[in-house]
């Protein structure tokens, strides 16, 4: 403001010079998050319209993709793994990223190594988490089958199994992403003011009651983000695709076929790139639905009680 | 009672979370024969590492990783300063529209839209190409949204100075701005650096060529083709995996400041 009253005359054509600066500096970026992400989001409620063969040949079929998801069992399959994924893997996640934050908030020595080691399964992609897994959960010869020969469960495989593989594929999620929420449960933690946590302690606040009503109210900003983040982490991130293309390639049965797994494979492996363009589409509503739900509960995290 | 037994208890499982990774590298580091024995190697041996490294193509796996990691965060970072600095210090008509707009696309992650974006990189001629692996992951609002973050709490005055010094937009942000940005662009390499060493699925999807490889694609490409010679898949999993604990540990607080900042707000 006091800028533009010192010089009064150069008002306009600053503005527009700004004006151009700005834009220049924003279209790089712009121009390709339009042409890498905003155009192709469009082009998928386009492309399921059509017909599309290895060769790029698009036909025209109106709503056929859509009515043939009527009756695609492995679709349904695959958002119901996704579903039980997202549920439980979610909640488990939250829980134990929240406890190691609380443990690793105050300072004891050694805690630069402890928070790093949770934090290190992070660094390491995706695929290397899968061998790794694999390789300590191959049947009956594996690390883990070793350790739990001496309770029984030797003989148990937990890839091999369907109605165990998805357990332990979000066992895997949650050491994979614990020591990333850690962190951002322990940033929310680091704006909780000390002063709040003593004065409620002379106030005779037991520890229960500390956490129960100065920390977490303080931290539900925090919680909302780590929830909304993990939710579509789960439902289309990375970790639905990577994952379980590398660990069991969807199987056994199926059991571990999430929907994002479904649309690579319909795309990529069938060539049914209009189908997999309508799939998406799904996956995405479901997505936004998701995401406003959690909105409308939560206020958009902000919790104002009063 | 209480304080000791907490950080005891953070140790124990500190070790547990950090112990597949150690045994994979010390599996890593065992014969053959040995590879499912429990506990210490009878002896040590390199031989694992060195078959993966000079029978199969691995350094050029790691080489293709390295030029597309380097070059995504090198022009990335170089973007999306200047996107950042016009939205955080600069008043044009549309800001708030272009903001949320570039904001929305943080909702998009890449599974989502990896079918239409295959269909406009083959449109563009971009498949099985390094611009094909490189381009369409400079792209990112992520990026964008925390220099912003960090671009609207640097003090006025200093583009003032600059101004009055007949600066004009280019020189504020080349002279002034960026050089007061070392620390977040630095936090930030290192998260782009390991998100780009580690991606699998855009590689997989955009390349076909052997030579266009890059590590994660090479060492998944083990379990076909090495089923059962873990020994091998392992020591090519480790191969992949030291660079990024490198940059890790190198790293480690910057990662973690940014880290920190995105969970912030």
């Amino acid at each position: 403001m006091a800028r533009t009253r010192a010089k009064p005359k150069a008002g306009m054509t600053r503005k527009r010079r700004e004006a151009l600066a700005a834009y220049a500096f924003l279209a790089p970026d712009t121009i390709g998050l339009l042409i890498f992400v905003a155009i192709p989001m469009v082009l998928a409620f386009g492309v399921a319209f059509f017909k599309v063969d290895g060769f790029g040949n698009y036909q025209y079929v109106g709503l056929a993709n859509y009515k043939l998801m009527a009756g695609d069992d492995q679709l349904w399959a695959s958002l119901k793994v996704t579903a039980i994924y997202v549920v439980t893997f979610v909640p488990i996640a939250f829980v134990v990223s929240f406890a190691l934050a609380m443990l690793v908030r105050n300072h004891f020595k050694g805690i630069g190594w402890v928070r790093s080691a949770f934090f290190l399964p992070n660094v390491v992609s995706l695929v290397v988490v899968g061998l790794i897994w694999q390789f300590l959960l191959v049947d009956k010869r594996g690390a883990l089958s070793k350790i739990l020969a001496p309770v029984g469960l030797g003989d148990v495989s937990f890839l091999g199994t369907p109605s165990l593989a998805l357990g332990t594929y979000v066992v895997i999620s949650v050491w994979f992403l614990m020591g990333y929420q850690m962190l951002v449960f322990l940033a929310g933690l680091k704006d909780v003011p000390k002063e709040l946590e003593d004065a409620a302690q002379i106030d005779g606040a037991g520890s229960w009651q500390r956490f129960r009503y100065v920390i977490w109210p303080l931290l539900r900003p925090t919680s909302f983000f780590v929830v909304v983040n993990s939710t579509i982490g789960a439902v289309t991130g990375l970790q639905a695709f990577d994952l379980v293309f590398v660990l069991t390639k969807g199987g056994p049965a199926r059991a571990t076929s999430t929907v994002v797994l479904y649309i690579y494979e319909q795309a990529f492996t069938f060539n049914n790139m209009g189908y997999a363009a309508a799939l998406t589409t799904v996956v995405v509503a479901i997505l936004v639905v998701c995401t406003g739900l959690m909105f409308g509960f939560t206020r958009g995290g902000r919790f104002d009680e009063n | 009672m209480k304080i000791r037994f907490f950080p005891i208890l953070a140790h124990v499982l500190a070790i547990i979370a950090v112990a597949p990774l150690l045994w994979i590298l010390i599996s890593a580091l065992k014969p053959a024969e040995d590879v499912f024995n429990f506990g210490w190697p009878s002896t040590w041996t390199l031989d694992n590492l060195q078959y993966v490294l000079l029978k199969i193509p691995m350094p050029r796996f790691m080489l293709n990783s390295a030029i597309v990691a380097v070059t995504v965060t090198v022009i990335a970072l170089f973007f999306h300063s200047m996107a950042a600095y016009a939205l955080a210090r600069l008043r044009f008509p549309g800001r708030g529209i272009i903001f949320s707009g570039i904001m929305s696309t943080l909702l998009v992650s890449l599974p989502v839209i990896l079918v239409p974006l295959f269909l406009v990189a083959k449109q563009l001629g971009l498949l099985d190409s390094y611009a094909g692996l490189i381009v369409p992951s400079i792209f990112h609002a992520f990026g964008i949204f925390l220099l912003r973050q960090y671009y609207l709490n640097i003090p006025r005055e200093l583009e003032e100075a600059a101004d009055l010094d007949g600066c004009g937009y280019w020189r504020r942000y080349w002279s002034v701005i960026l050089p007061l940005s070392r620390p977040v662009l630095a936090s930030l390499s290192v998260l782009f650096f390991l998100a780009n060493w580690n991606a699998f699925l855009w590689p997989l999807t955009i390349t076909r060529n052997p030579d266009l490889r890059v590590i994660q694609l090479g060492v998944s490409g083990m379990q076909g083709q090495y089923a059962s010679a873990w020994n091998l898949i392992l020591a090519a999993a480790v191969i992949a995996a030291v660079p990024t604990v490198v940059v890790f540990v190198a790293g480690q607080r910057r990662l973690v400041d940014a880290m920190k900042t995105t969970g912030l707000k």
